[in-house]
C-alpha cells in the first residue's frame, strides 16, 4: 500500500472581493501518495494555485483539513507554519523569484539559513544542489547573467537544497521556450523517480502536464482526475 | 549575524541611492561632532570644576573688581582651606589676532589651589622670585613657539602701564600643563605684585577670588557666609562653586547648548525623512523579495530583522564615517583655535550618544518599511508581483 504525503479533505477556500464572497475550492478532496508527481490543470481563476497554496502552507482553507505528512497546517499558526515550510517543502514559481542581488549559490543556500549549518556546510550542500541540477559551473554567476532556463534550474536547485519531501510547482515552464521547458521538466521528472520527491504542478500546458503520472483538471474549485496513458 | 551577508547585499542593492543617502547621514554626524566639540568647549570649565573650589566675584557683575583687602578676610572665613585671586590681564602677543587669557595672580597660592596643573618646582620657585616672571601653558608655548627664557612682550588692552604704554614685558619663567585631559593649559599666569606696581588705575583691586573649602565643609554654607560678610559694602559679592561660575560665565555667549539641540534636532528630522524615504523605496521594490523569503520559511520576525537591520547597518556606515571625519576636524580645530576656544574635544560620551542615535535613527527610519514587510501576506504579494 502505498503511503499517503499529502490528504485535504472538504478543503474550501473562500475569499471577499469588496462586498461579493468568491468561493475558489469548494468541498475539496484530495489525496497525495508519497513519490506522485501530479500535473492541475485548468482555466484561470479555476483554484489551481490557491490549492498549491494550500498545500504549501501560504494560505489556510475556509473550511476543511490540509494534512502534509504528520503536520495539519490549516491548525498551525504563522510562526509553526514558517517553520514547517523550510525544512518540508520546496516551491518552484513561474518567474523564478531568485534574488537579484545575490549569486546563484547564496541564493540557493538561502533556506539553508533557516537551519543550523556553518557556512562551509551551506556552501556544500548549495554546490551539491546547483550540481544536480546541472549548474555547477555557474555558482557563482548573478541570476541576470543567466538564461530562463538556468534561472529556473537555479530555483530548483534552492527548492531542493534543504531536501524537503515536496515540491510545488506553480506553472514552473510558463516563461521558458518548449525545447528549455522540456529541460527543466525532464528534470523534473528526475528529482520525482531518482530522488523520491513528491511534485505538485500547475500549468497550462498540456505537454507539460505529460511529464506527471497524472493530471488532476481543477475547474471551478472542485478536481476531476485524468489518467495519463 | 548570518542574515548580515543577505542584509549587506540588500543595503548595496541601488549603489547611487545607498551611497546619497549615507552621505546625509555622514554630513548630520559630522555636524554633530562639530557642534557637541564645540558645546563641550563651552562647558568644558564646569565640568573640569573641582566640586571643592568656590569662585567669588562682585556680586553685580563679573567685570566689576573687588578689593584686595578682601582676601584676608575670606580666608579668615570658617570652612575656607586656601584661596588666591587673579585678574583679567586682556593683553595679545604680537598681533591682537593672538590673544588668549592672562591673569595676575599670586604664584604659590595659585597653584596650590589648582592641583592638576603640573609645573616643575623649579620653575615655579623661579616665577615666584622674579617680579617680571610668568609661566605659559603648554597650548600656548606650543603655538607660539615660546621657550622658558623667552623675554614676551604683551600688549594690554585694558591695563596701561607706569610708562603710560600699553606694552608690557614678561620673563617666562616655566611652562605648565595639565594632567586632566579635558583641562586647558591655554593661558598665561603673571605676578600680581609686579602688575599691581605698574599699572596706571585700578590698584587694590583683583578680579575675582577662587578659594577651597575644607574637606567635608558645607559649600553653600561657607559661600554664604563670605557673601555675608560683605553685604552693604560698596563692593558685594557672588560665591559661587567654580562649575556655576563656569556655567554662567559661558551663557554669557548665549545658551549653546540649547542652540546646539535645536541644530541637530533639524538635522536629524531631516535626515531621519531621508533615511526613512529611502527605506521604503527599498522594500516597496522588493515587496515580491521579501515574499519569497516568507515562502522560504522566514519568519516575519526574521523579515522585520532583516529591514530593520539594513535601517541601521546605513546608519551606522554613515555616522560612523561622519563621527570620524568630525573627529579628525575637531583635532585639527584644537590645534588651530584652541588658544581662543580651550577645551575644544570630541568627548566618550558624545560618541556613545553618537552610536546611540545612529540606532535609534536607524529603528526609527526602518521601522514602518519593516513592519509593512513584516505583514506581508505571502499569496497577495506573490499575486501582485
Amino acid at each position: 500500500m502505498t503511503e499517503t504525503l499529502a490528504r485535504l479533505e472538504g478543503v474550501s477556500r473562500t475569499y471577499q472581493k469588496g462586498k461579493e464572497r468568491v468561493e475558489v475550492l469548494h468541498q475539496l478532496d484530495l489525496t497525495i501518495p508519497k513519490g506522485d508527481f501530479i500535473a492541475i490543470m485548468g482555466p484561470s481563476g479555476s483554484g489551481k494555485t490557491t490549492l498549491l497554496n494550500l498545500l504549501g502552507g501560504l494560505d489556510r482553507p475556509t473550511a476543511g483539513s490540509v494534512r502534509v505528512g504528520d503536520a495539519e497546517l490549516s491548525k498551525m499558526s504563522n510562526s509553526q507554519l514558517s517553520s514547517w515550510r523550510s525544512t518540508n517543502v520546496g516551491f518552484i514559481f513561474q518567474f523564478y523569484n531568485l534574488l537579484p542581488v545575490l549569486t546563484a549559490q547564496k541564493n540557493v543556500e538561502l533556506p539553508l539559513l533557516l537551519t543550523r549549518f556553518g557556512g562551509s556546510e551551506r556552501a556544500r550542500r548549495a554546490k551539491i544542489a546547483l550540481d544536480i541540477v546541472g549548474l555547477g559551473d555557474r555558482a557563482r554567476h548573478y541570476p541576470r547573467e543567466l538564461s530562463g532556463g538556468q534561472e529556473q534550474r537555479v530555483a530548483i536547485a534552492r527548492a531542493i537544497v534543504s531536501d524537503p519531501p515536496l515540491l510545488l510547482c506553480d506553472e514552473p515552464t510558463g516563461d521558458l521556450d518548449r525545447e528549455t521547458a522540456d529541460e527543466i521538466l525532464k528534470l523534473l521528472q528526475i528529482l520525482n523517480r531518482e530522488h523520491d520527491k513528491t511534485i505538485v504542478m500547475v500549468t497550462h500546458d498540456a505537454q507539460a502536464a505529460d511529464y506527471a503520472q497524472r493530471t488532476l483538471h481543477c475547474d471551478k474549485g472542485t478536481l476531476k482526475q485524468r489518467e495519463v496513458a | 549575524m548570518k542574515y548580515f551577508g543577505l542584509v549587506w547585499k540588500n543595503v548595496w542593492r541601488k549603489k547611487v541611492r545607498t551611497s546619497l543617502t549615507i552621505l546625509s547621514v555622514l554630513v548630520a554626524f559630522l555636524l554633530f561632532a562639530l557642534l557637541s566639540a564645540i558645546g563641550y568647549a563651552f562647558r568644558a570649565g564646569a565640568d573640569v570644576a573641582d566640586a571643592e573650589r568656590l569662585v567669588v566675584i562682585e556680586k553685580i557683575s563679573l567685570i566689576n573688581p573687588l578689593p584686595i583687602a578682601y582676601k584676608n578676610r575670606i580666608a579668615a572665613t570658617e570652612g575656607v582651606a586656601g584661596v588666591t585671586h587673579a585678574s583679567w590681564f586682556g593683553g595679545y602677543y604680537q598681533d591682537p589676532r593672538n590673544q588668549f587669557g592672562q591673569f595676575p595672580t599670586d604664584p604659590y597660592e595659585y597653584f596650590a589651589l589648582y592641583p592638576e596643573l603640573d609645573i616643575p618646582p623649579e620653575q615655579l620657585e623661579a616665577f615666584a622670585k622674579n617680579r617680571t616672571g610668568a609661566v605659559i601653558g603648554r597650548e600656548i608655548a606650543d603655538r607660539f613657539g615660546i621657550k622658558v627664557g623667552d623675554r614676551i612682550p604683551l600688549i594690554s588692552t585694558i591695563w596701561p602701564n607706569a610708562d603710560g604704554g600699553n606694552n608690557w614685558e614678561f620673563d617666562i619663567e616655566g611652562i605648565f600643563s595639565t594632567s586632566d585631559p579635558r583641562g586647558s593649559s591655554a593661558y598665561m599666569l603673571m605676578n600680581y605684585d609686579y602688575f599691581e606696581e605698574n599699572r596706571l588705575y585700578g590698584k587694590g583691586t583683583v578680579g575675582w577670588y577662587v578659594l577651597r573649602i575644607e574637606p567635608g565643609a558645607d559649600a553653600v554654607a561657607v559661600a554664604n557666609a563670605i557673601d555675608m560678610q560683605f553685604a552693604n559694602s560698596p563692593s558685594e559679592t557672588d560665591t559661587s562653586t567654580e562649575a556655576a561660575f563656569a556655567q554662567s560665565f559661558a551663557k554669557q555667549f548665549g545658551n549653546i547648548q540649547l542652540i546646539v539641540t535645536l541644530i541637530l534636532g533639524a538635522v536629524f528630522f531631516t535626515l531621519l525623512l531621508v533615511a526613512g524615504n529611502t527605506m521604503s523605496q527599498s522594500v516597496r521594490e522588493r515587496i515580491s523579495e521579501l515574499a519569497v523569503l516568507k515562502t522560504l520559511g522566514f519568519s516575519d520576525g526574521s523579515v522585520l530583522g532583516i529591514v530593520l537591520t539594513e535601517s541601521i547597518t546605513i546608519m551606522l556606515i554613515g555616522g560612523l564615517l561622519g563621527l570620524g571625519l568630525g573627529w579628525l576636524l575637531v583635532q585639527v580645530a584644537a590645534s588651530a583655535i584652541g588658544a581662543f576656544l580651550p577645551g575644544i574635544y570630541l568627548p566618550g560620551s558624545s560618541a556613545m550618544t553618537a552610536l546611540a542615535i545612529m540606532i535609534g535613527a536607524g529603528i526609527a527610519a526602518g521601522i514602518f518599511p519593516a513592519l509593512k514587510a513584516m505583514r506581508l501576506t505571502i499569496v497577495d504579494a506573490l499575486a501582485r508581483a
